[in-house]
């Protein structure tokens, strides 16, 4: 019956990776600007390969 | 192909307004004034003219020009210091609010700011908050040359003492989304772990796979507890510190005593844990509150005169006039203010003309001219030439600042107390029945018992699907509300919408459309010449009565204007190639004018010695102004307030009938006067819309106080909520959409009174499983939530408000 422990213990483990990742997510201010990304990925290469990360 | 494009509507290609009057060219481009073609070659130099591809039409209008010198006052180090964030003599960062930014054409633009001003590093733009972020490199460039770009690509900074004075506040909650996703996985993971408690699998399986999970959940519960509900906990300590039970007291009682209780199970009884209702409750609360602090993030609503400030002045020193921060600027320093700057302090005139609009001040829209040594008000609007002013009173003491300084802008606002006394009486109530189901079971003699019963009959009864109830209807109410252009500062407005019985509006720019007046002649026919010599007098001043007929006449090519003078008050004269040609007030041509005839105001035209007829003038009531009126007038007491004449009394009568009370020139003070005189004598609940800082004192004082804005993001004084001038005649459905927002809360109560009753049945009992508790539990949540969803948008969709 241990073995079902195991399993829990690997599926929490995964969930708890999937948290972190929400995390970053936030952290790196993904649902700061809803507006912003979605529009620069149309913008042209060439003109806005300068715009550095801040 | 030409000819046509000159009988089609010519439109800038800048910014898309009509070219009526004026139209300049540059190559093959319109443009309707030197500002947009200016914008039009810089970025044409720059090769930046995929900003007009991306969209037609991106600019606005520059055809109010910004003076060279405005930003000087940027070279200071210690003003420029206050706005810089970070600099180390190399780089610096500073953020700008731009709110002219509105379109992916803006962002694609500010972001290339690198292409127009070699010295900025990298522009990165927040389009929610409609920020751009700038690194530039000192060695290159400067602040103020840095603002001086964005200026003359027509983004001109706000730069204000507010933002200056004050700290910066993150609009953008973070932690609120760590603790969703933390509560989230917590309450999922428990549950899981919770499921050989829930179906009481055989007793060897619950020995060792049991005992495990359950460690395993007191460890996910402790973050829950410690991290995620720490602002119950805080929010309801404050509270008690206070000697008041607020809204998170209940919350924070039923987290401490599940917790409490699951702990007592785990080490001493070793019974079953009740860690997946506590983390439940935490994770759904926490949703609820989210749902109601998404509103629009760029919008301020506690803007007050420091917001509509310059920062700094030029003040005659020794050396000639250098800028100075307004808060140095004492009595009898000598200020220099340009046209369309406002004037900071209260001061008199010792140079120059003054024409000045006190429309932000006291809502009267004419303007008044002032000489030299006479005394001018802060708040004013210079409109004319430039000004040199002898300070007599700090701008801190001025009488704008004073209206400010009232106690009214002191005192917070009080809470709602529709869900504060429910909640309350709820939680009186199941205290009343654990006492009783307690005192049973020790009357029984069985003690065990009585603990038991006593702690989860506060656990099962927790006011907290109450509470969700209000939080999700309100988030979604503002939600819907916002998508139709009513921006509201807090949840609580809602309630106080729903309450409200008396509505007060402010006439001239709230009922009246801001700087729209419309013009009609009357009288003898005037020919194309004569419309002329008029139009060719009228240019001459700018009384907005002027300014508008002559904007009507819409006549290029004007004549000379001989003798002109300038009657204030009355009217104005002058010699046209040998005719005499008087306009202005019926006194002035000379004859006598019938009291009734006048509504709004008239311009009377004398060519020679006859009176040939008269421009009516009037304000021009905004869309669907009468109807709105009709609505909310069997359902509220409605009243309007004005800082103009009474010209237009009897026609607004006509209009809205003659329950309406109308009061005319009221000042500032008087309007706020008023709203007191309802609240305190006639106990009314009111609601003041208005629109400019003279209704501040008003807005403020009043129940719910809201802001017409012509735009969402134009400057409007603090307020409970801004509604945008577009959809001022929905404006009843809105106060009805508020009413039903309470009537949902009413109703989700009652079905979460439903959930209690059978949770506290088999509670009192002592016989509540804990399978019955975790299945209870997130049920009359979620359920709770989709009953307030589903019925707010119902009536969002039967009042035909726009749907998100």
């Amino acid at each position: 019956m241990s073995i079902i422990i195991i399993t829990a213990l690997v599926s929490l483990f995964i969930a708890i990776f999937f948290l972190g990742g929400l995390i970053w997510s936030v952290k790196d201010g993904q649902y700061e600007d809803d507006y912003s990304p979605a529009n620069r990925i149309l913008f042209d290469n060439e003109t806005s390969t300068k715009t550095s990360k801040k | 192909m030409k000819d046509a494009i000159h009988k089609v509507k010519q439109t800038c290609y800048h910014c898309g307004e009509d070219c009526a009057k004026t139209v300049i060219k540059l190559q093959d481009k319109v443009f309707c004034c030197d500002g947009c073609k200016l914008v039009y070659e810089i970025l044409n130099q720059s090769e930046l003219c995929a900003y007009y591809d991306m969209n037609a039409h991106p600019g606005l209008t520059q055809k109010i020009k910004v003076r060279t010198n405005k930003f000087s006052f940027l070279d200071d180090e210690k003003i420029a210091q206050k706005l810089i964030q970070y600099t180390d003599g190399k780089q610096t960062h500073v953020t700008f609010y731009l709110p002219q930014m509105h379109c992916s054409s803006c962002l694609w633009l500010l972001e290339n700011l690198h292409k127009i001003n070699a010295g900025v590093i990298s522009s990165r733009v927040n389009f929610n908050t409609k920020e751009a972020f700038i690194v530039f490199d000192n060695d290159k460039t400067t602040l103020r040359k840095v603002v001086e770009t964005l200026t003359a690509i027509g983004y001109e900074p706000h730069i204000s003492l507010h933002d200056i004075g004050g700290v910066k506040t993150n609009h953008y909650n973070k932690t609120r989304l760590y603790k969703m996703g933390i509560a989230g996985f917590c309450f999922v993971n428990i549950m899981m772990m919770s499921l050989p408690e829930y179906f009481a699998v055989d007793e060897s399986m619950q020995l060792d796979i049991g005992t495990v999970f359950k460690y395993i959940t007191l460890v996910l519960s402790i973050p829950v507890l410690l991290y995620c509900a720490s602002e119950f906990f805080i929010s309801a300590w404050k509270g008690l510190k206070n000697k008041y039970l607020n809204i998170d007291a209940p919350i924070a009682l039923a987290i401490a005593i599940t917790f409490g209780r699951s702990l007592y199970e785990f080490f001493i009884v070793g019974g079953n844990m009740y860690l997946d209702s506590m983390s439940g409750i935490v994770f759904f609360m926490l949703i609820g509150r989210w749902a109601q602090e998404k509103t629009q993030q760029s919008l301020s609503f506690d803007r007050d005169f420091k917001s509509f400030f310059p920062i700094a002045v030029n003040v005659k020193t020794d050396n000639g006039f250098m800028p100075a921060p307004i808060e140095q600027i004492g009595e009898n320093d000598i200020i220099e203010i340009y046209n369309n700057e406002l004037i900071p302090a209260d001061a008199i005139i010792s140079k120059g003309k003054a024409v000045i609009d006190y429309s932000f001040v006291t809502g009267e829209s004419v303007l008044i001219t002032k000489e030299v040594g006479e005394i001018v008000y802060a708040g004013g609007k210079q409109c004319a030439e430039k000004l040199e002013l002898l300070v007599v009173k700090k701008s801190s003491q001025s009488y704008l600042t004073n209206l400010w300084n009232k106690d009214v802008f002191k005192e917070e606002k009080k809470e709602s107390f529709f869900i504060h006394a429910l909640s309350n009486y709820f939680t009186v109530i199941v205290f009343i029945i654990s006492g009783i189901a307690a005192a049973y079971w020790l009357w029984q003699g069985q003690t065990q018992t009585m603990w038991d019963v006593l702690t989860t009959v506060l656990i099962i009864a927790c006011p907290c699907a109450l509470l969700l109830s209000s939080t999700f209807t309100n988030g979604n109410v503002l939600r819907i509300l916002s998508k139709n252009k009513l921006y509201l500062r807090h949840p609580d407005v809602i309630q106080q919408m729903a309450e409200a019985d008396h509505i007060v509006f402010d006439k001239t720019g709230t009922l009246t459309q801001g700087n729209k007046l419309k013009v009609s002649y009357e009288g003898v026919a005037l020919n194309a010449g004569q419309q002329k010599l008029v139009a060719s007098l009228l240019a001459q001043s700018n009384h907005p009565l002027s300014q508008s007929v002559l904007q009507y006449l819409d006549i290029a090519d004007l004549y000379e204007v001989k003798d002109f003078k300038n009657h204030t008050g009355s009217g104005i004269e002058g010699w046209i190639n040998e005719t005499y040609i008087k306009v202005g007030n019926a006194t002035f041509v000379g004859i006598v004018q019938e009291r009734e005839k006048q509504s709004g105001s008239a311009v009377f035209v004398k060519i020679e010695n006859e009176v040939l007829g008269r421009y009516n003038v009037k304000g021009v009531y905004r869309l669907g102004f009468a109807q709105l009126m009709a609505e909310l007038q069997t359902k509220y007491h409605v009243s309007i307030l004005s800082g103009d004449n009474d010209a237009e009394a009897a026609t607004l009568e006509k209009v809205i009938g003659p329950n309406c009370e109308m009061l005319f020139h009221q000042s500032p003070e008087d309007k706020l006067a008023y709203i007191k005189y309802l609240q305190d004598v006639k106990k009314r609940k009111v609601v003041m819309v208005g629109d400019g800082l003279n209704d501040a004192g008003a807005l403020k004082q009043s129940n719910v106080g809201i802001a017409l804005a012509e735009q969402k993001n134009n400057f409007t004084p603090a307020s409970d909520g801004i509604m945008e001038a577009s959809v001022f005649a929905n404006f009843n459905k809105f106060m009805q959409y508020a009413n039903s927002g309470k009537r949902i809360i009413i109703f989700s109560f009652i079905i979460s009174i439903i959930y209690n009753i059978i949770g506290l049945f088999f509670a009192v009992q002592g016989m509540l499983a804990p399978v019955i508790a975790a299945i209870l539990m997130p049920a009359s949540s979620i359920s709770i939530i989709l009953v307030t969803y589903g019925l707010s948008e119902w009536r969002a969709r039967s009042f035909r408000l726009t749907m998100p």
